[in-house]
C-alpha cells in the first residue's frame, strides 16, 4: 500500500468518525442539558426517528434539504414537549414517560414514513472533497456545527447566568426557587432543547450521514447517547470526544471492508464486521449498567436531583 | 431601644391552611437594630408566619408594613428587594456551586456573563466587614457546616437584606460556632440590621434576643416581651400551656454487662470514600452513650453499620457476645436490637401504609401477628391500638397512613414500635430533630425508660444539652473516630465543642 493510500484512508477514517459520531454528538448534547436541570430523558430514540423521518419527508417534498433540517429539529422538539408535560407539570416517573415517548416515536416514524422507505434522494450531497469520494458539503457543515455548539454549550453552562440557573435546579431546585428561579420553566426549557438536538441529530442521520429512510432509521443511536451522557460525566467538552469516539467504532467496520487494507479485511471475513458493528452497543450497554448503581453515579458527578420531580414544599419549605 | 423605628410591622395576619388556623389575626414587628425571638411549638404557625415575610406564602389578610411604607409581596426576590432575606434551617445553597456561584444564583445583575473574579473581590470585602471568615472560590461541600451558615448570612447581605430571618439556625453547630454566630449577630444589629430568630433552644433565645413574641396554635401568646427579664420557663409555659421537665429525672444506674463492643470499626460513605476509620467502643446495658458531633463525621455511618444497613469494610462488632458480620441473620438480631433512624420518614416508617401495618413492621412475621404466611388483621389491630394507647400517639385511627401523622407522633409511633420488641440494645439518631418541647419531652421520658429497663441505649445526637442530660457517657466523634469519651456528668461543654471541630484536647 502506498503511503497516500494509506494517508487518504487514515483520512477517511477520521473524518468518517467526526461525521457519525456527529449526530450523536447533538443528541449527546440536548440530553446532558436536560439531564444537568434534572430530567433524564429516555425518549432521545423517538424523538431522533421522528426528527429523522420528518427530516427526510420535508426534503424529499420540497428538494431543500435545510428546511427538512428545520422540520426534523421542530418535530423532535414537539414530541418532548410530551415528555416535559409527563415528568415535569405531572410529575410521572421520568424512565417510564422516557420509553413511552421511544415507543411512541418509533411508531409515529414507522407509520407516517411508510411511504418514504427506500426513496431515492432529490438531490445528491455535493461533494467537495472528490478525492476521497465522499467528503461532502452537508457533512462539513453538520461537522463543523458540532465543533462549534460543543464548546459554546461548555461554556454557557458554565460561566453564565443562565447556565448558573441551570446546573442549580439540577442539583438542588428548592435552594434555586427559593431564590426566585422558576424550576419549572427551566426544565420544560431544557427538556425541550434536549429534544430540538435530538431532532436534529435524527435529521443529521437521514438527510447527511446516511441519506435515506428505512425503518428504525436511527438504529439506537438515541439509547448510545443516553449511555454517552453518563459516560461523558454529563460535560459537553467530553461529550465531544466520546460522541467521535462512538462515531469512530461505528464507522470503523466500514471502513475497514476497504480492499486497501489486506491485514484486517473484514470483506474476506464478515464475522469480524459483524463483532464490530456491535461495539458501541455493547459499550452502552456497560456504561449503562456502570451508571444505574447509584453511588457510581454520585461519583461521575450526576446532577443530584436528576429523576426526582420538583414539588415546592407546600408547608413549612 | 424604643426610641428606634421599627424596620417593619405585620399586621392582623391571617393564613389558613386546609384544617388549619396556621395564622390568626397575627401580629408581629421587629425594631432597627433589634434581635427579635419568635418561639412556638412545631405547627405554632412560625414558619408560616416567616414565609410571609419572605414572600414564599401571600396572607388571606392583614398588611405587612416594611421601612414604613406598606407592601404586598409576591415572591422570594420581592421580599429581597424590600431587604427581607431568610436563611432556612436547610441551607439553601447548592452543593457543587462554589461560594461566588451561590451569591449570584437568583440575582439579575450581571444579565449573562458571569464575572466571577469580580464577585468574589465583593464577597471577600463584604466578608471583611461582618467578619465572615470564608474563601469566595470554596464550593459549598468542602465547607463545615457553620462555614455554610456563614455563607448564607453573607449571601443575604450581598442582596442587601437589612431584615434576616433565621430559623433555628444554632441547631448544627459547635457550642463555639454558636458563639461565633452570635458575635455576626450583634455585629449586625449594630450596623442597623434586625434579626427574626427562631429556635427552641430557650437559653440561646435569653442570651441574644432583645425582645420575645410567642406563638401557639396561630395565636400571639406573649408580644414583643423583654428577653432579658424572662426565664426558661416562663417561656416554655407560654409556648406549650404547661410546665415543661427541662431537668429529666434519671435513676442512678449500675451498668451492667457489655451490650456491644465494636474494634477498630471501619466503613465507607455512600461516595466510596472511607467514612468510619476505625471506631472502638463498649457499650452496656442500662446505660446511655451520647455520642456528639458535627453532622458528617460518620455518625450516620456508624448507626448504619450497627443496625446491618451498611456493610463495615474492616474492624469487628459483637453484639450479646456474638460477632456480627455479613453472615449475619440481621433478621434474627433486629429482633433484639431497636433502631430509630434519622429519616423517620423514609427510614422509620413507610409513609403510605396506615398506622397498624406501620406498628407491625418488626414483627409481622412473628406469631401473633403472622398466621401461617397471611397476617392476622384483628392481632394487628389489637397491638396497633394498644401501642397508640399507651404511647398516647395522636392519630384520627389507627388506619390513617402515617404521613399524616405529624414529626412528633410519628416518632413516638416508630418508638413504640421498636421497643415493643423489648430490644436489649437500642440506636436512636436525632431522636427529637425539628420535634417542639412537648414532644421532646416524651422522646426523652421514653429513652429514659428503656434504659431503666435495662437496655443498652446509643444516642447519636447534635443537641448537646440532650446529650448531656440524658448520657451516661458521652463519646465525641470527629473524622469517623471516636476523639474523646468522658462520663456525661460534670464534662465540659467547651472542652466538647473543641473536640468536635477537631481540636486535639487532651484527655
Amino acid at each position: 500500500m502506498t503511503s497516500e493510500a494509506l494517508f487518504s484512508l487514515a483520512l477517511t477514517i477520521i473524518f468518517g468518525a467526526l461525521v457519525s459520531g456527529t449526530p450523536l454528538l447533538f443528541a449527546t448534547l440536548g440530553e446532558i442539558l436536560a439531564e444537568r436541570s434534572g430530567v433524564m430523558n429516555l425518549g432521545i430514540e423517538g424523538m431522533m426517528l421522528v426528527g429523522a423521518m420528518s427530516g427526510f419527508a420535508t426534503w424529499f417534498n420540497t428538494g431543500n434539504i435545510w428546511l427538512g433540517f428545520l422540520v426534523g429539529t421542530l418535530f423532535g422538539g414537539l414530541l418532548s414537549l410530551l415528555h416535559a408535560y409527563i415528568t415535569i407539570t405531572l410529575r410521572a416517573d421520568q424512565v417510564v414517560s422516557g420509553l413511552a415517548v421511544t415507543f411512541l416515536g418509533t411508531g409515529l416514524s414507522s407509520i407516517l414514513g411508510a411511504a418514504y422507505v427506500g426513496k431515492k434522494v432529490p438531490t445528491p450531497n455535493t461533494i467537495i472533497v472528490p478525492i476521497l469520494n465522499r467528503i461532502s458539503l452537508q457533512e462539513v457543515t453538520v461537522v463543523l456545527i458540532g465543533l462549534v455548539v460543543a464548546p459554546l454549550i461548555w461554556y454557557y453552562l458554565n460561566r453564565t447566568r443562565p447556565g448558573l440557573n441551570l446546573r442549580s435546579v439540577g442539583e438542588y431546585p428548592s435552594a434555586a426557587d427559593s431564590l426566585g428561579i422558576n424550576v419549572y420553566r427551566i426544565r420544560y426549557m431544557y427538556v425541550i432543547f434536549g429534544g430540538l438536538m435530538a431532532g436534529l441529530g435524527g435529521s443529521a442521520m437521514s438527510l447527511v450521514t446516511d441519506p435515506g429512510w428505512v425503518d428504525g432509521k436511527t438504529s439506537g443511536m438515541g439509547w448510545i447517547a443516553v449511555g454517552l451522557v453518563i459516560f461523558a460525566s454529563w460535560d459537553p467538552l467530553r461529550g465531544l470526544w466520546v460522541a467521535y469516539f462512538f462515531g469512530l467504532l461505528r464507522r470503523l467496520p466500514l471502513d475497514l471492508q476497504n480492499p486497501a487494507l489486506p491485514l484486517i479485511s473484514t470483506a474476506n471475513n464478515p464475522s469480524i464486521g459483524r463483532v464490530m458493528d456491535m461495539l458501541p452497543y455493547l459499550a452502552t450497554i456497560f456504561i449503562l449498567i456502570l451508571g444505574s448503581r447509584e453511588a457510581m453515579r454520585k461519583r461521575l458527578g450526576a446532577p443530584a436531583a436528576l429523576g426526582n420531580p420538583y414539588i415546592r414544599g407546600e408547608r413549612g419549605l | 431601644m424604643s426610641e428606634s423605628p421599627n424596620s417593619f410591622e405585620m399586621r392582623g395576619i391571617v393564613k389558613r391552611f386546609p384544617g388549619v388556623f396556621a395564622n390568626d389575626h397575627v401580629d408581629f414587628s421587629c425594631k432597627v437594630g433589634e434581635v427579635h425571638a419568635l418561639l412556638g411549638e412545631n405547627g405554632a404557625g412560625k414558619s408560616t408566619l416567616m414565609n410571609v415575610l419572605a414572600g414564599l406564602y401571600r396572607p388571606e389578610a392583614g398588611e405587612l408594613v416594611i421601612g414604613g411604607k406598606q407592601v404586598t409581596l409576591h415572591s422570594p426576590q420581592d421580599a429581597i428587594a424590600n431587604g427581607v432575606g431568610m436563611i432556612h434551617q436547610h441551607f439553601m445553597l447548592v452543593p457543587s456551586h462554589s461560594v461566588a456561584e451561590n451569591m449570584v444564583l437568583g440575582l439579575n445583575k450581571p444579565r449573562f456573563f458571569l464575572n466571577l473574579s469580580q464577585v468574589e473581590e465583593q464577597v471577600a470585602a463584604l466578608a471583611k466587614q461582618y467578619d465572615l471568615n470564608v474563601n469566595p472560590r470554596a464550593k459549598i461541600w468542602e465547607l463545615s457546616v457553620g462555614e455554610q451558615q456563614r455563607v448564607e448570612v453573607l449571601k443575604m447581605l450581598f442582596r442587601g437584606a437589612k431584615i434576616l430571618i433565621m430559623d433555628e439556625p444554632t441547631a448544627v453547630l459547635t457550642p463555639q460556632e454558636v458563639e461565633a454566630l452570635f458575635r455576626t449577630l450583634r455585629e449586625m444589629t449594630s450596623q442597623g440590621h434586625s434579626i427574626v430568630f427562631i429556635s427552641h433552644k430557650l437559653d440561646e433565645v435569653v442570651a441574644i434576643a432583645d425582645r420575645v413574641t410567642v406563638l401557639r396554635k396561630g395565636k400571639i401568646t406573649a408580644s414583643g416581651v423583654s428577653a432579658k427579664g424572662s426565664t426558661k420557663a416562663q417561656l416554655a409555659r407560654l409556648m406549650v400551656g404547661r410546665e415543661i421537665l427541662f431537668q429529666i429525672e434519671k435513676k442512678k444506674m449500675e451498668p451492667g454487662k457489655i451490650i456491644l463492643e465494636t474494634k477498630n470499626l471501619q466503613a465507607d460513605n455512600d461516595r466510596a470514600l472511607p467514612a468510619l476509620r476505625g471506631v472502638s467502643m463498649q457499650l452496656r446495658a442500662g446505660e446511655i452513650l451520647g455520642v456528639a458531633g458535627v453532622a458528617g463525621n460518620g455518625q450516620r455511618e456508624l448507626a448504619e453499620v450497627l443496625t446491618g444497613l451498611r456493610n463495615s469494610t474492616g474492624g469487628e462488632m459483637i453484639f450479646d457476645q456474638v460477632a456480627l458480620g455479613p453472615h449475619t441473620n440481621w433478621r434474627e438480631i433486629g429482633q433484639r436490637l431497636a433502631h430509630i433512624p434519622e429519616d423517620r420518614s423514609a427510614v422509620g416508617s413507610v409513609p403510605g401504609l396506615s398506622v397498624a401495618e406501620n406498628s407491625i413492621l418488626k414483627c409481622f412475621n412473628l406469631t401473633p401477628i403472622a398466621k401461617g404466611w397471611s397476617i392476622d388483621a384483628a392481632a394487628m389491630q389489637k397491638k396497633a391500638v394498644k401501642l397508640v394507647d399507651e404511647y398516647q400517639i395522636a392519630t384520627a385511627s389507627i388506619q390513617t397512613p402515617v404521613r399524616m401523622l405529624s414529626g412528633g407522633n410519628l416518632q413516638k409511633l416508630i418508638l413504640a414500635r421498636e421497643i415493643s420488641g423489648g430490644p436489649s440494645l437500642m440506636i436512636a439518631v436525632h431522636p427529637t430533630r425539628g420535634l417542639d418541647v412537648g414532644a421532646t419531652e416524651a422522646v426523652h421520658k421514653l429513652l429514659i425508660k428503656q434504659r431503666e429497663s435495662g437496655a443498652a441505649i446509643m444516642l447519636i445526637s447534635e443537641d448537646l444539652d440532650e446529650l448531656l442530660s440524658l448520657s451516661d457517657r458521652l463519646a465525641v466523634m470527629y473524622e469517623g473516630k471516636i476523639v474523646g469519651e468522658m462520663p456525661a456528668e460534670g464534662a465540659d461543654i467547651q472542652r466538647i465543642g473543641l473536640m468536635m471541630a477537631g481540636t486535639k484536647v487532651e484527655a
